[in-house]
């Protein structure tokens, strides 16, 4: 089983703030990590290659820094690692940045699993997992929160989390999966691991190194373009009661009833 | 190729652009500004240096469209189990919006097996035309083939405009697609509108959690596409009269699927689909004990709601995955959000800040739920649940 994992390195937190003047993220100061949706996918590859053997190749796109990040991953478990890296990646949305993992994952080559995080907590687009299936001409699952089993005929059973329940499924390899959290509970890295990570060498290649058009990479391979970032407004004034129980849930009533927000037996339809 | 520069010339060596940069891009090195390679392009820089303008990027852009030839905005119209989906209407309403300004037909894609009904339904909402591929190998989940054929449906008719739901559905279909043709794809938009001089689709939406808001466009690449966050956009209303029409698209080979439907399991609770739900209340930390979900679960009931929870109660065990709330489960936009005993994680926010009434209830008056939150009640959850059920039960 030849397995690559794509995770992306974005900043520790969420609370990121912007710089009222300049109207820009302030990064200063947060530690990047690894997407902790890219940190299932990571363990699930893993975990795959104990039941099933193979390799689990680990693979990133960004500037050097992101070496960090693969050696983390090699920690967890990974047997190799990749680094896409160059300036003409750079700026890229995410159909350049599916467009160039594509083009790593070819050059891996004979890949059978292909595995990510549903989503990037910084991005939060979720587009790179189905782009990346379609540049590689390979179906893709997204949301998947159980691999149940790969049989000999290299078919793979699937349960897919939907808004409602889920579904199971039943696809061909190669194929392209996304993961939610409940697929499993990641592993600590091991002590034999650290080390292992520290020596590793990171495979590192620029847009020489693997079959590309230099035109859909980074911001000229990006069809979109951000021209606006702003932070959202702050919901005016909340109203808070904390005086006895009754009077306060009295007073909500009334406040929800005023404003016209209905609940429950007042749309008179309990 | 695209390319930032400095013109050192011009550069005073004032470090203003250093600051500006979120990416640690920039240094001074001998008094000029050198961008280093973590450099993405995002132009703070350039603004910083507004005085000076000592930093040109310089964008170019693979492939463009001849964008002249596309026309018209279009949906897809997702549906399952013989129901067109809820984000349905949604999208229709953002597109009829969009064409007061624009002045073009709409239009929506709709590809299934006996789904006539479901596109006289959709014409109803007012829709110029539906392009219809009705087939038996069109199933429900059946993505892999459908983005093709969403695909050449787009390519033979060239909407200038595609929207799609941000469901789980909409948001692994429209990337195939977008990748398919090449073009740009914005997601899980909460705000569409037009530019006035460019006629550009201004593409809003949330990232970092929901704590930076960015607007996309997609300038030479066409169609200009976007997922719509569920519950955003005002529906679309029906009416009586219809005179949209109904276009078969079945010249379209339809491929085998290559993703085959085992079995679909509804999950038991009515009061996990958070998507749709217009009420959600949610329990947290607070609720000390799963049995306690009972009483979230009663408050539900009671206002026809559905049961979220934080990560803290679902990694306790408490209750099921499916219902979390958050950065790393769910994204909900109910009219109502009743959080109780839970303390506002920024990773919980980022799940639900953009429900329309936040309502806290929190013994800790310094929990940062109440601060994002409209209204909060201080006090023990155990006590307020009860009160507010007897109150609402009257």
């Amino acid at each position: 089983m030849n397995i690559v994992v794509c995770i992306k390195q974005v900043p520790d937190t969420t609370d990121v703030k912007i710089n009222p003047e300049t109207n820009t993220l302030i990064r200063e100061g947060v530690e990047s990590i690894i997407n902790p949706f890219d940190a299932y996918a990571i363990e699930e590859g893993v975990r795959l290659k104990e039941k099933y053997g193979g390799t689990v190749n680990v693979l990133s796109m960004g500037p050097p820094q992101v070496d960090a990040s693969l050696r983390e991953a090699i920690s967890l478990g990974a047997d190799e690692a990749y680094l896409l890296t160059d300036r003409t990646f750079a700026g890229a949305d995410t159909l350049a940045t599916a467009y160039t993992l594509a083009a790593g994952i070819r050059k891996i080559g004979d890949v059978d699993i292909i595995l990510m995080g549903r989503q990037a907590i910084d991005g939060d687009t979720g587009q790179v997992g189905p782009e990346v299936a379609e540049n590689l001409d390979i179906p893709h699952v997204t949301d998947i929160r159980k691999i149940e089993q790969i049989d000999d005929q290299g078919s793979i059973y699937l349960e897919r989390l939907l808004e409602e329940g889920y579904v199971r499924l039943k696809t061909k390899l190669p194929v392209v999966i996304t993961v939610v959290k409940e697929i499993n509970e990641p592993r600590l890295p091991s002590l034999k691991g650290k080390m292992l990570a520290k020596k590793k060498e990171i495979n590192t290649w620029s847009a020489k190194d693997v079959e590309v058009n230099e035109k859909r990479l980074g911001l000229t391979g990006s069809p979109t373009q951000v021209v606006k970032i702003f932070t959202p407004p702050k919901p005016a004034g909340g109203k808070v009661f904390d005086g006895d129980i009754k009077d306060s849930v009295g007073k909500l009533l009334r406040e929800l009833r005023a404003s016209g927000i209905l609940m429950g037996s007042e749309k008179g339809d309990e | 190729m695209s390319s930032i520069e400095v013109i050192f010339d011009k550069c005073i060596g004032c470090g203003l652009c250093v600051k500006a940069c979120p990416f640690a891009a920039i240094e001074l090195v001998d008094k000029k500004a050198v961008i280093n390679e973590k450099c993405t392009y995002c132009g703070a820089c350039v603004d910083a240096c507004k005085k000076y303008q000592a930093i040109v990027i310089t964008r170019h852009t693979f492939e463009k469209h001849d964008v002249t030839q596309y026309k018209g905005i279009c949906v897809y119209a997702e549906h399952r189990h013989g129901k067109l989906s809820s984000v349905v209407a949604e999208i229709i309403g953002a597109a009829l919006k969009l064409k007061n300004i624009l002045k073009v037909p709409t239009s929506a894609i709709l590809l299934g097996h006996n789904v006539k009904p479901l596109a006289e339904e959709i014409l109803s909402y007012g829709v110029d035309e539906v392009w219809m591929i009705d087939n038996p190998k069109i199933g429900d989940f059946a993505e892999d083939i459908q983005a093709g054929l969403v695909t050449q449906v787009i390519l033979e008719k060239k909407p200038e405009i595609f929207l799609g739901g941000g469901t789980i559905f909409g948001r692994s279909l429209l990337p195939k697609v977008a990748s398919n043709i090449g073009t740009g794809l914005t997601a899980d938009c909460t705000e569409l509108e037009i530019d006035p001089e460019t006629k550009l689709l201004k593409q809003t939406r949330p990232a970092f959690g929901g704590n930076i808001m960015a607007t996309i466009l997609c300038q030479y690449h066409r169609p200009q596409m976007a997922t719509v966050r569920h519950k955003v956009m005002k529906e679309a209303a029906k009416t009586d009269s219809t005179q949209g029409k109904i276009i078969e698209m079945n010249h379209i080979p339809v491929p085998d699927p290559v993703i085959e439907v085992l079995e679909f399991v509804q999950e038991e609770s009515e009061t996990v689909n958070l998507a749709d739900a217009d009420f959600i209340i949610s329990g947290g930390r607070g609720i000390k004990d799963p049995k306690n979900f009972a009483l979230i679960q009663e408050l539900a009931k009671a206002v026809g709601g559905a049961v979220g929870a934080s990560r803290a109660a679902v990694d306790a065990g408490w209750i099921p995955y499916s219902h979390q709330v958050g950065q790393t489960g769910k994204t909900v936009n109910p009219k109502i959000y009743i959080a109780c005993g839970i303390s506002g994680a920024i990773q919980h926010l980022a799940g639900m800040k953009g429900s329309d009434i936040i309502i806290a209830i929190n013994s800790d008056p310094e929990a940062p739920i109440f601060d994002v939150a409209h209204f909060g009640i201080v006090g023990d959850l155990f006590e307020v649940v009860p009160e507010l059920l007897k109150q609402i039960n009257g």
